[in-house]
């Protein structure tokens, strides 16, 4: 959750809200990264790539 | 009195330190613990050391401090990547991930790596980022005595910056100029380590070294330096430079360069680590020297141009170039400059510590009693008596012990005369990428075997780089057109003339290894192809013990002076511990090792002959 506040204080500082949907997309990249190694989620991610 | 722990890490040369007041209380990198060669990791072990020196735990910080953005890094990745798309796909996909899955992370990375030290209180804990360019402006600024001086910073790259210009006055730092990514002086320059076969981040001394065998009027070498002027840089009169990125693969590539069209370019392709070195490839580094020389001169100026001050701090990867550092002391308009001393990125641990405790806890500077803060570099982990002695017993090592430092000093001063080599281990360990005498091989700069026998049965590498002088401060101007101390061995200047063989040019100047080993010197171990010397001055204060044994050396030789070069073998980091040192000492034909006032002598240690047993192979750098 940190990291999410960090990055939405980030682009408002910034002013660079465009780059919201690739953060986006990407982060829920990440989150299938950290948890891809767990079973439940592995055939999700493979079927996704 | 504020505690404030700098940390360094991730991309490359990790380390740690921890200010208490304002005063540096210990700094080490991570590399040196680890003995993995500039480890990017989190730096635990340096950590470890720099609280336990300071006899604090987490919870008793004021603050921890990250010397870098990440987010603002990610934000330069996000739109470098999309501005050339869809070129860079492929470094996109491999990059991305492990922004993903590690340095987006990088605060929970930080808390989770600190809990592996101590367990203290994350919500009690303040957690600071500094930005790259301030962290090196304030490892300058702050460490110098320096009330008011201009800042300049040159690196690589650090979040979207390249170069900075800034005013450093009391206890702030007013950035005024910047330069960004993808122009950089520091990746021209690392482009040229990577043509030249040289490891980018570690071989840039290499090619620094490499340049004096050029020959600058050569048509060869005019032409090169046409070349990068006209088609891959553009140097404007303020001393930025835009970079034709049609010729750079670096933005979003996995390689410095377009191979291809530099090869087009110069005439030869890419040199391969292992290939010789020929008249090309030192014409090429002499001429990227003399253009980076250029460069920094110009930026210089500009800075004496928008500051109007009359001294100088320098800091970031640049800064290490001490050829041009060379240059700017002698030809630039500020009355006073000051170098960091670890000007890459192990020092933004130290400036970003800087930045916390007088700009964001608003602390006083105070009028320094001495040269600069960094206390000689000497920061890092020393070993008592009783740690050498339970060494000793564990490798059943012979020695003799002086109970008189100055006895020891006579005794090791006649055995350099002699032309012996000696691994010379004192007190705290060097921080920042030079051994300034306590973790250094030392040996008789007038024996003219001595370089060759220190690079090929010690260093096992055939370098065509001299050793650097350590020279008495005293008598600095004896030997060396050089005026001003140089402790950090971060000047380059000529060896004077009553100390050159006349006539010394050797007859086939085209083989390197000719102009080499040709006798050019009555210090031929430390004077380059060109003349010049990297050099060291050393005073009683900074280092009391290594200017004892010059002094003794003096008494003996006539000159106060040695080859000083690190103590390590190629690939290796500077070695930290007295085992370290010991194993190193063995598997080399080092003939002395002295740890503080233990002195072994090689053909006296056990299976001495054995230098198998002892070696420990380190990825070439």
């Amino acid at each position: 959750m940190e990291v999410i506040k960090d990055l939405w204080g980030f682009m408002k500082e910034r002013k660079k809200y465009w780059l919201a949907p690739i953060i986006i997309i990407l982060l829920v990249m990440a989150i299938l990264i950290v948890f891809g190694g767990s079973t439940a989620l592995g055939p999700f991610i493979y079927s996704l790539f | 009195m504020k505690k404030i722990l700098g940390i360094s890490a991730f991309y490359h040369d990790a380390a740690a330190c921890i200010t208490v007041d304002g005063k540096l209380i210990a700094a080490a990198q991570e590399e040196r613990f680890t003995r993995i060669k500039h480890d990017p990791s989190f730096p635990t072990n340096a950590i470890k050391f720099c609280l336990s020196e300071a006899n604090l735990t987490i919870d008793q910080l004021d603050a921890v401090i990250f010397y870098d953005k990440p987010l603002l890094t990610f934000e330069r990745l996000l739109q470098t990547y999309y501005a050339f798309a869809p070129k860079g796909l492929i470094s996109f996909l491999k990059s991305i991930p492990i922004w993903l899955g590690e340095k987006l992370f990088l605060k929970k990375r930080i808390y989770d790596g600190l809990k592996e030290i101590n367990v203290y209180n994350k919500r009690e804990l303040k957690l600071l980022f500094s930005e790259h360019h301030l962290s090196h402006a304030a490892s300058a600024f702050f460490a110098s005595r320096f009330e008011k001086a201009a800042i300049l910073t040159v690196d690589g790259v650090g979040e979207w910056s390249t170069a900075t210009i800034s005013v450093g006055e009391g206890n702030a730092i007013r950035p005024l100029k910047e330069m960004h990514f993808p122009h950089s002086v520091g990746l021209l320059y690392s482009s040229f380590t990577y043509f030249l076969g040289f490891k980018v981040n570690s071989g840039e001394y290499k090619l620094m070294g490499l340049a004096p065998f050029g020959n600058q009027k050569s048509k060869q070498t005019k032409e090169f330096i046409k070349t990068i002027e006209t088609e891959l840089i553009d140097i404007k009169d303020d001393g930025s430079i835009w970079m034709n990125q049609k010729y750079f693969k670096y933005a979003t590539g996995l390689r410095m360069v377009k191979d291809s069209k530099w090869q087009k370019l110069f005439g030869f392709p890419r040199r391969q680590a292992e290939d010789e070195i020929l008249e090309q490839h030192y014409n090429l580094a002499s001429a990227i020297q003399t253009v980076t020389e250029k460069i920094m001169l110009k930026l210089v100026a500009e800075t004496k141009r928008i500051t109007k001050t009359d001294n100088l701090c320098l800091a970031g990867g640049v800064a290490l170039n001490c050829v041009a550092n060379g240059k700017i002391v002698k030809e630039a308009s500020f009355k006073n400059i000051y170098i960091q001393p670890a000007a890459g990125d192990a020092g933004g641990a130290v400036g970003a510590a800087w930045a916390a405790h007088f700009m964001y806890f608003n602390e006083n500077r105070e009028q320094l009693e001495t040269n600069d803060l960094m206390q000689g570099t000497y920061l890092g982990p020393e070993f008592t008596k009783g740690e050498i002695q339970e060494m000793n017993k564990e490798v059943k090592a012979k020695y003799q012990y002086f109970d008189s430092f100055q006895d020891l000093s006579n005794s090791i001063a006649l055995k350099i005369e002699e032309g012996s080599v000696i691994g010379w281990f004192q007190g705290k360990m060097e921080f920042g990428p030079r051994a300034l005498g306590n973790r250094s091989i030392i040996g008789n700069p007038a024996d003219t075997t001595i370089q060759k026998k220190i690079n090929l049965q010690i260093k096992y590498r055939e370098s065509f780089r001299p050793f650097a002088p350590s020279v008495l401060e005293k008598d600095v101007s004896k030997y060396f057109d050089l005026e001003a101390p140089s402790p950090y061995m971060l000047l380059v200047a000529k060896v004077k003339e009553q100390h050159l063989i006349k006539n010394h040019q050797p007859e086939n100047k085209s083989s390197m290894w000719d102009q080499l080993y040709h006798i050019r010197s009555h210090f031929q171990a430390i004077t380059h192809v060109d003349d010049s010397a990297r050099i060291q001055t050393v005073n009683k204060k900074t280092n009391p013990r290594y200017w004892e044994l010059l002094s003794s050396v003096k008494k003996v030789t006539g000159h106060g002076m040695l080859v000083n070069t690190s103590f390590n073998v190629r690939g290796e980091p500077i070695v930290c511990t007295p085992f370290d040192a010991y194993r190193c000492f063995m598997s080399t034909e080092m003939d002395y090792l002295v740890i503080e006032n233990f002195v072994y002598s090689k053909t006296e240690q056990p299976h001495h002959l054995d230098k198998e047993q002892w070696r420990i192979g380190f990825k070439k750098d």
